[in-house]
């Protein structure tokens, strides 16, 4: 797949990935083997049947692939960008074992972004259960809920806080990630199916959980929540953001436009960033873009950060230093911040994960000169909901507890997403989504109509 | 889109608006806030609920920055972008207590719903209010009509007692049993006033208006130091029991744009005049 140069695309908010050209696509897809059992299917979170649409693209019939796909994903231009296929479909395909895995994300991605006529689009639904459902969040899992409840005849009425809807997808994940134009097509698509949309509507204030309840059932995806902090010595000094705070500002916000827009963001000449997941990468590639020196500061092994492989290529290529095996233990400056003392780690015994267990190396301490601090260490589920519904089962991170299906302990309420597993990715949440879509479909059918 | 149903200037760079938002005014309750954004390229910017009346909300506000300067703008009828609400905790209502509500300058904007809340429970409410000056004095009609006893200050004393709130606040407690306090108010006022509750152990409330994005507990950008620990004023405030409040924290974070807001206005008033930022104005 072709890319922007680094020195080109630091500059602006564009994408960085330009995509596969039909020849190339067919290329790559006829690079498949079309496994009798393929593996890559049963390493899709949402069943996407991989083999039928890469065929399709060798073939040259991409319209079909694009039908193919849309019939278990709902936001395939989403997913061909963000799913991290390398410990998915194409972790397990067969292929990567020799040679190189088919780049199935492309494909995804190529066939998705097709401009097709509205004919091609997913029919609106034909039946109606007389069943309302609430979804509450318009992230990946409560898109795909709303999606697949709306396919199946139902009403669905879809509630966000925010005064956009998509969640994590725009106030999270930066443009140059995932262009806004992607995200509003696809969820434009999940709209056209009926799906009755209410942005500015905090469930639990806004509507009460009283007048939630009161829907046939609920789903609820309201997602990752509060912020952790490291909870080190000058985390409330100016400059020191999470990085939910940094993206919002200018992923939501466009603050990257201040002043033409009204949000102001700290560019940091000098900006350190916390953590090693796709969130720490995402805000220090947007500081970088912002004008700031990043410096990056994961406390394992380069091997164990946790992010997608090709966001670590990307933030390298645009010149973010990574310093690994060391941690932050102090933010200096009064009142705006000025550096931070880290001390580096060793690695030691493995983990239940397998990972190595970091230990403080004495003596090691050492200063980064910063203006600015982004935390990226995780978020806990959003308890904003989860502490007005009495009687749900919570679990000691303040997740919703739920069987493999979504449901809660509470009858006709569901959830799926960040809010039941903390902080994880766009994909296992859609497929949260449509299982919870399933049960509910499932098991409103079985009651009468009230 | 909501719309502006009535605007009006209460004082020098004092003004309310009231916008029709039902989703906001159905479940409202006292000591709650909302954030809107004036336009599609707005920031998002928290209001304390400052009155509610059927599906209409009210909101009062001082002209400080670009975007406060722009919301003072909008005329009756027009929309603005986006308002959403209820947000944060409602204020914690006591029964049958004596309780004083202090408002300062445009905090005073909070205090006759809180005011109402409390009456309504059976309290006896003494309002306490106080501005620079007499001209910068708002809402006195409306806290007279609900409070049992109001009393006025003005630093400059061109109205009511010369002073300040604390220093009636400070006499009140001396004469009469005081069970509840709220002040509301910059920050400044409020840790000077709920100062003088503290030796007598009465619980003393503040609204805390730090710098917020989303307000619905996402972001964090809210924290504040509440009794050591760190808290966030959008879910678990606005309000906070003002003694373990780390006041200098706050007026410190909320200080962290000053550069960008000076910025942010230039930029306004030279789009306003039609002159380019860096201009006459710049």
């Amino acid at each position: 797949m072709a890319e922007r140069s680094p020195g080109e695309r630091i500059l602006d908010f564009q994408e960085v990935d330009t995509g596969l050209t039909a020849d190339e696509a067919r290329a790559e897809a006829e690079r498949c083997i079309q496994c009798k059992k393929p593996a890559c299917v049963t390493g899709c979170p949402v069943g996407v049947d991989i083999p039928r649409f890469v065929s399709a693209i060798a073939e040259g019939r991409f319209e079909d692939a694009r039908s193919t796909i849309l019939e278990a994903n709902l936001l395939p231009s989403i997913c061909g960008r963000v799913c991290p296929q390398e410990s998915q479909c194409e972790g397990a395909c067969i292929l990567g074992r020799k040679e190189r895995a088919i780049n199935i994300g492309a494909l995804e991605r190529f066939a998705a972004d097709l401009e097709v006529g509205e004919a091609k689009e997913p029919v609106p639904r034909t039946r109606t259960s007389g069943r309302r459902v609430a979804v509450v969040g318009s992230g990946p899992a409560g898109l795909t809920a709303a999606a697949e409840l709306a396919r199946r005849g139902h009403s669905v009425v879809l509630f966000e806080s925010l005064h956009e809807p998509g969640g994590v997808l725009v106030y999270g994940i930066p443009a140059f990630r995932l262009p806004r134009a992607v995200v509003h097509r696809e969820i434009e698509r999940v709209l056209s199916l009926g799906v009755e949309l209410h942005t500015n509507m905090l469930v639990g204030r806004s509507l009460s959980v009283a007048e939630l309840l009161a829907f046939d059932a609920v789903f609820i995806a309201t997602g990752a929540g509060l912020p952790a902090f490291m909870g080190i010595p000058g985390e409330e000094t100016n400059g020191v953001y999470s990085a939910n705070e940094f993206l919002t500002r200018v992923n939501l916000m466009h603050a990257d436009r201040f002043p033409e827009t009204g949000t102001p963001i700290r560019r940091g000449s000098r900006v350190v960033v916390t953590g090693g997941g796709n969130v720490a990468m995402d805000a220090a590639r947007v500081a970088r873009r912002l004008g700031a020196r990043v410096s990056l500061v994961y406390r394992r092994r380069e091997e164990d950060l946790p992010a997608r492989r090709d966001e670590v290529r990307h933030a390298r290529e645009e010149g973010i230093e990574f310093i690994t095996c060391a941690v932050p233990v102090r933010i200096l400056g009064e009142p705006s911040v000025t550096g931070v003392e880290c001390v580096r780690l060793e690695m030691c015994d493995p983990d239940e994960s397998g990972r190595p267990t970091p230990r403080v190396l004495e003596g090691s301490y050492f200063v980064i000169d910063a203006d600015t601090v982004i935390q990226a260490i995780g978020t806990s589920p959003n308890p904003l909901l989860v502490g007005l519904l009495h009687g749900a089962e919570v679990g000691r991170k303040g997740n919703l507890v739920t069987d493999d299906a979504g449901r809660t302990s509470i009858p006709r309420v569901y959830a799926g997403g960040d809010i039941t597993t903390g902080s994880a990715t766009v994909i296992l949440a859609m497929g949260a989504g449509k299982r919870a879509a399933a049960a509910i479909d499932a098991d409103l059918m079985r009651t009468p109509v009230p | 889109m909501y719309t502006v149903v009535k605007v009006g200037r209460l004082a020098d760079r004092v003004h309310e608006l009231v916008v029709r938002a039902p989703h906001v005014a159905r479940n409202a309750r006292a000591g709650q806030f909302l954030i809107l954004r004036v336009d599609q390229d707005g920031e998002r910017i928290p209001l304390t609920i400052s009155r509610v009346d059927r599906d209409l909300v009210r909101v009062i506000f001082m002209t400080v920055g670009a975007t406060t300067y722009r919301l003072a703008e909008v005329r009756e009828g027009e929309m603005i972008q986006d308002v959403i609400g209820p947000l944060g905790q409602p204020s914690e209502i006591p029964r049958g207590a004596t309780c004083v509500v202090v408002g300062g300058g445009v905090g005073i904007a909070s205090c006759p719903i809180i005011a109402r809340a409390l009456k309504d429970a059976g309290n006896r409410v003494i309002g306490i209010i106080g501005a620079r000056n007499a001209d910068l004095l708002i809402l006195q009609d409306e806290m007279r009509e609900v409070c049992d006893d109001l009393h006025i200050t003005t630093d400059d004393g061109s109205l009511g007692r010369h002073g300040y709130a604390a220093d009636v606040l400070k006499d009140l407690i001396e004469e009469e049993r005081v069970d509840y306090v709220w002040v509301i108010g910059p920050a400044i006022m409020m840790k000077v006033t709920s100062e003088v509750t503290r030796s007598k152990g009465i619980r003393t409330y503040v609204s805390l208006n730090p710098i917020m994005v989303d307000g619905t507990g996402m972001c964090g950008s809210c924290r504040v130091v509440v009794n050591g620990e760190t808290r966030f004023a959008c879910v678990d405030g606005p309000e906070f029991d003002a003694h373990v409040v780390d006041f200098d924290r706050l007026m410190q974070r909320q200080r962290f744009y000053l550069e960008e807001e000076r910025v942010a206005l230039e930029h306004h008033h030279a789009r306003r005049c039609g002159c380019q930022p860096g201009g006459h104005h710049g």
